[in-house]
């Protein structure tokens, strides 16, 4: 079972006036005296003294909890229990890559002399040696000629492309391509970011086995594409061998072709994207490179790009010049399409990266997709012996698979989120489910190449005893999970009555 | 190699039930001419003591400096508990918070951190982070153009008193959708905006909004009030970018402008580095966000909300998701589907620790330790305050000499000295931004002073001055 803790109540319901952390604060200095204990009730900015006008202080402090430095300690332990987490359950997210992240990723990277630098203070030679070292790694393995580092996520890689994509035509004076195709199967923020790139989007459909119908991409190809948005293997969790014709049909036509690099650990080593035709690619450092996601956060979008695309690279990246590595500016990439964050990106989750990929080492990149492919092909052959029906049983898994609950869902009247919430009470987090949005009640299941076949072999345990439950005591399914610290939760409720803030009580 | 757990045994047996040969047959749908060739690029792997060594022995070399660079990312004391119960690997190692049963502890952690936001900026909603402060106030301006149904303009007032690097960011983000940007000059004796120069600057059709960062980008407070009444007079909404941990001094943007109650900021964004993250060579930092509930379908990012199971105990999940590119695709209000979740983690422990008290403290400190700072340096001859305008923790410095000199000799002393601004206000002068939070003692301000008069009479920088006078 899970063993997850119990309910915890807020913070703020654990405050009382004038409890405080006091060892947190700072230092006193004759200012800071003011607000000693005596003086609690000094209005706030008082201790600036008449440097600031009245009219610009605040007037009462804002309800913030206070607590004892314990209760904090205590109060965030326990709400940690209420996790899933890779560090203590399986965790198949589809499309996610839920893998260990190596502890020594986060120690090296949180050296003091790295976390005490300022992003403007003078180029610190060890980190940007790191930096460009992991941006040379980073084109090898994807066979692109330069990366830039600075995005902040797989959205904002993908942003950085597409934007790149629409400078290539501009410079080409050929700006009306306008135009993004994307595949039905698509992720969500494909669509989302050519429309925040003011481009249009052009949905074409799959075949039966999970490819791109060709025919339909070479109507939808024309004077308007400006390039194509593709995974490889794509969302469906299957390879698309055809993928020299749609590079073809596309850089006829005119068009670019960008890299989602969501299922890059499906092809670590094995096939590079820019050997695919691919001209543009942004990796997910927090899928592929193991870095943490952090409950949804930070993640890292590192962009590589063929030849055509060099000039419009995002800045800062690090450039080596006579021996000494130093960010590279508008003044060295005029051209580029520009800054998309306030410093050089989530530096710190780039440098973990760069630890994981030492560790790995050239061998240890293949052997990544390798056990990969051996674990999820594994638990499609396993899990089809059980009954479930795979969504496209003719072809290989690559690191991921769909499994489609179509047939149980009519004659059992159970459904994939069902079985979904029921697999965390076997202390299995959910696969994914209802993506892609293609095949009814699917659930797309990703195991890593870092778990243990008896991991596996736990999780087709807990699906051969859900399907019997399924047969014979629908109910359960349908009211899981029952050993979490809440049940379903009424998500309508939650919009209708909207209660996204704490206030104390009037 | 290394974190795989796959025996020989493991292997074969699994190989036998997929009914293959071999691993390498599991890549029999790739065509052979696209198959890759050895990683040469790559490096060999090395074991965790090996790449250990190497990430100290170039931590080592980078050395630590005595920091008095601000400019959006400031140094101050981060708390033990913060990053100790942060990187648990039940926060640090967990995914975005979908399935919401087994994600209690993140969607708690995220509705409590949303409550401490709006409590800063009276405001109503906040969302549960974005990247950073620069790509926050991206989405801000995009927000506003959608949120302004009283102005068809898709232009925005930047002013240059906003931090110039945030305003090249929301440049690149947003200039795809059509969005533009002027850029109104300060008042060059306060280095503050002045309602003059904004009336002087209007074109006709106006603007979506006015973005005002307080304090701003020199450090200075700018007139919020009637900053604020002027572009609510003038259709626009008002766009606050704050410090966070200014908002325990100043006055929350919820608040600001004169009349009684229906005004205030109608989008606060801003950068949370401030609250417990380290400066790290640049990042991951996290952006804040809060409006007003009137707007709530307009932000972009993911919100937590608090609601009940089917048991009717109070629970908490991701709400307002039809705003989102999961659900809209290309209609979705940003295509951005992460938050900052982990540093989210680490500022709302942050603040716990802190209390209003304590934030309360922290900020009266750095805006002492800054006028200290202030005092010291310029009783060097040569150095002077550029403004004389009521500020927080940082400050505009005017040298009489070019600037780039005196940071290298500075820095050469151990001590990261400041921000150039000649390149981005090339109308300031010789001009530097320096900080100090409650970081710096008496002696660290001592220490920085004596640097600064002996990097004056180095032979490099009089060479430089002296240049300066040819």
């Amino acid at each position: 079972m899970s063993e997850l803790g119990l309910r915890e109540p807020l913070i703020f319901e654990l405050s009382k006036p004038g409890r405080r952390a006091p060892s947190q604060f700072p230092p006193e200095t004759a200012v800071a005296g003011d607000l000693s204990d005596g003086d609690r009730g000094a209005a706030p900015g008082a201790a600036r003294g008449a440097g600031v006008p009245a009219y610009l202080r605040r007037l009462s402090r804002p309800h913030l909890p206070e607590v004892s430095e314990l209760q904090v300690v205590r109060h965030f332990t326990r709400l940690s229990h209420l996790n899933f987490s890779i560090d203590s359950h399986f965790y198949p997210l589809g499309s996610c890559t839920m893998k260990y992240n190596p502890k020594a990723c986060n120690t090296y990277a949180m050296l003091p002399e790295f976390l005490g630098r300022h992003p403007f203070a003078p180029g610190p030679q060890g980190f940007l040696a790191c930096m460009y070292e992991l941006q040379e790694m980073l084109k090898e393995i994807t066979g692109m000629q330069a990366v830039s580092l600075s995005p902040m996520a797989g959205a904002q890689g993908e942003f950085a492309g597409v934007a790149m994509i629409r400078a290539y035509h501009q410079h080409r004076n050929d700006a009306a391509r306008m135009e993004i195709i994307v595949p039905q199967a698509a992720h969500g923020t494909n669509p989302a970011t050519a429309a925040m790139c003011g481009c249009t989007v052009k949905e074409i459909p799959c075949d039966k086995s999970g490819g791109i119908d060709l025919d339909a991409l070479e109507a939808a190809a024309g004077p308007a594409t400006a390039g194509i948005m593709l995974t490889n293997p794509s969302t469906l969790g299957v390879f698309e061998h055809r993928i020299a014709d749609v590079a073809r049909i596309v850089h006829k036509a005119g068009g670019l072709l960008y890299y989602d690099g969501a299922n890059l650990n499906a092809i670590l080593g094995k096939v590079r994207p820019g050997d695919m035709g691919f001209d543009v690619i942004h990796m997910n450092l927090h899928k592929t490179f193991s870095t943490p996601h952090g409950g949804g956060g930070p993640g890292s979008g590192a962009v590589g790009v063929g030849p055509r695309l060099l000039p419009f690279l995002p800045i800062p990246l690090v450039g080596l010049q006579e021996g000494r590595y130093r960010w590279l500016t508008e003044a060295d990439l005029p051209d580029s399409i520009g800054r998309l964050s306030g410093f050089m990106g989530n530096a710190g989750v780039n440098l973990r990266a760069y630890v994981y990929m030492r560790m790995l080492g050239r061998r240890g990149m293949v052997r990544v997709a390798e056990y990969a492919a051996l674990n999820a092909n594994y638990l499609m052959k396993r899990l089809t012996d059980l009954g479930y029906e795979a969504a496209y049983p003719a072809r290989r898994a690559s690191h991921e698979f769909i499994i489609t609950l179509k047939s149980e869902s009519r004659r059992f009247e159970v459904t994939a989120m069902d079985v979904a919430k029921r697999l965390l009470d076997f202390g299995v987090h959910a696969p994914t489910t209802y993506f892609p949005l293609l095949v009814p009640e699917c659930l797309l299941i990703e195991p890593t190449e870092t778990e243990t076949k008896e991991e596996l072999d736990h999780f087709c345990g807990a699906m051969q005893e859900i399907r019997r439950e399924m047969e014979q005591e629908p109910e359960k399914l349908r009211t899981a999970p029952h050993t979490m610290p809440v049940r379903r939760l009424d998500d309508v409720r939650a919009v209708k009555q909207l209660d996204i803030a704490w206030k104390p009580a009037p | 190699m290394p974190f795989i757990p796959h025996t020989p045994t493991d292997v074969s047996e699994m190989l036998s039930v997929i009914g293959a040969e071999s691993i390498d047959e599991l890549f029999d749908e790739i065509p052979e001419a696209l198959k890759a060739a050895a990683l040469e690029g790559v490096p060999t792997g090395r074991s965790e003591m090996e790449v250990a060594r190497l990430l100290t022995e170039r931590a080592a070399a980078d050395g630590r400096l005595l920091n008095f660079i601000g400019a959006g990312a400031y140094e101050h004391h981060i708390p033990a508990p913060v990053w100790a119960i942060a990187t648990r690997g039940e926060f640090y190692s967990a995914y975005t918070p979908y399935q919401a049963e087994a994600s209690q502890g993140t969607l708690q952690l995220i509705y409590e951190y949303q409550s401490m936001i709006c409590a800063l900026t009276g405001m109503e909603a906040a969302n549960a982070s974005l990247y950073d402060g620069a790509s926050a106030l991206a989405e801000a301006c995009l927000m506003a153009i959608r949120a302004n149904r009283g102005s068809e303009s898709r232009r925005i007032l930047m002013p240059r008193t906003v931090n110039p690097t945030y305003a090249k960011v929301a440049q690149t983000i947003a200039r795809h959708q059509g969005v533009e940007f002027e850029a109104p000059a300060f008042d060059r004796r306060t280095g503050r905006l002045s309602i003059d120069a904004l009336k002087g600057s209007m074109a006709s059709g106006g603007y979506a909004a006015l973005v005002i960062q307080q304090p701003n980008f020199f450090g200075n407070l700018e007139e919020i009030d009637a900053l604020t009444d002027w572009a609510h007079a003038n259709r626009m909404l008002v766009i606050a970018v704050v410090n966070p941990v200014s908002l325990a001094l100043y006055r929350p943007p919820g608040e600001w402008g004169s009349e009684a109650g229906g005004s205030g900021a109608d989008i606060v964004c801003g950068e949370g580095q401030p609250l417990g993250v380290p400066l790290a060579c640049g990042g991951p930092y996290f952006g804040f966000m809060a409006t007003r509930l009137s707007h709530v379908r307009q932000m972009p990012g993911r919100v937590v909300g608090r609601t009940v199971d089917t048991e009717g105990r109070p629970g908490f999940t991701l709400t307002l998701q039809a705003r989102e590119q999961h659900i809209r695709r290309s209609k979705a209000t940003s295509n951005i589907c992460t938050n900052q979740g982990l540093l989210v983690t680490a500022a709302t422990i942050y603040l716990s620790l802190l209390g209003p008290e304590g934030l309360e403290r922290v900020a009266a400190s750095c805006a002492e330790r800054t006028e200290c700072l202030v005092q010291a340096l310029t009783r060097i001859p040569g150095v002077a305050a550029a403004f004389d305008t009521p500020r927080f923790h940082e400050a505009v410095l005017v040298l009489d000499r070019p600037v780039p000199p005196v940071l290298a000799a500075l820095a050469e002393r151990g001590i990261a000295g400041g921000l150039d601004l000649g390149a981005s206000h090339p109308e300031l002068g010789h001009a530097m931004l320096v900080c100090a939070t409650e970081t710096k003692l008496d002696r660290d301000i001592e220490a920085y002073a004596n640097a600064l008069r002996d990097a004056i009479e180095s032979p490099s920088a009089a060479r430089a001055q002296l240049e300066e006078r040819a």
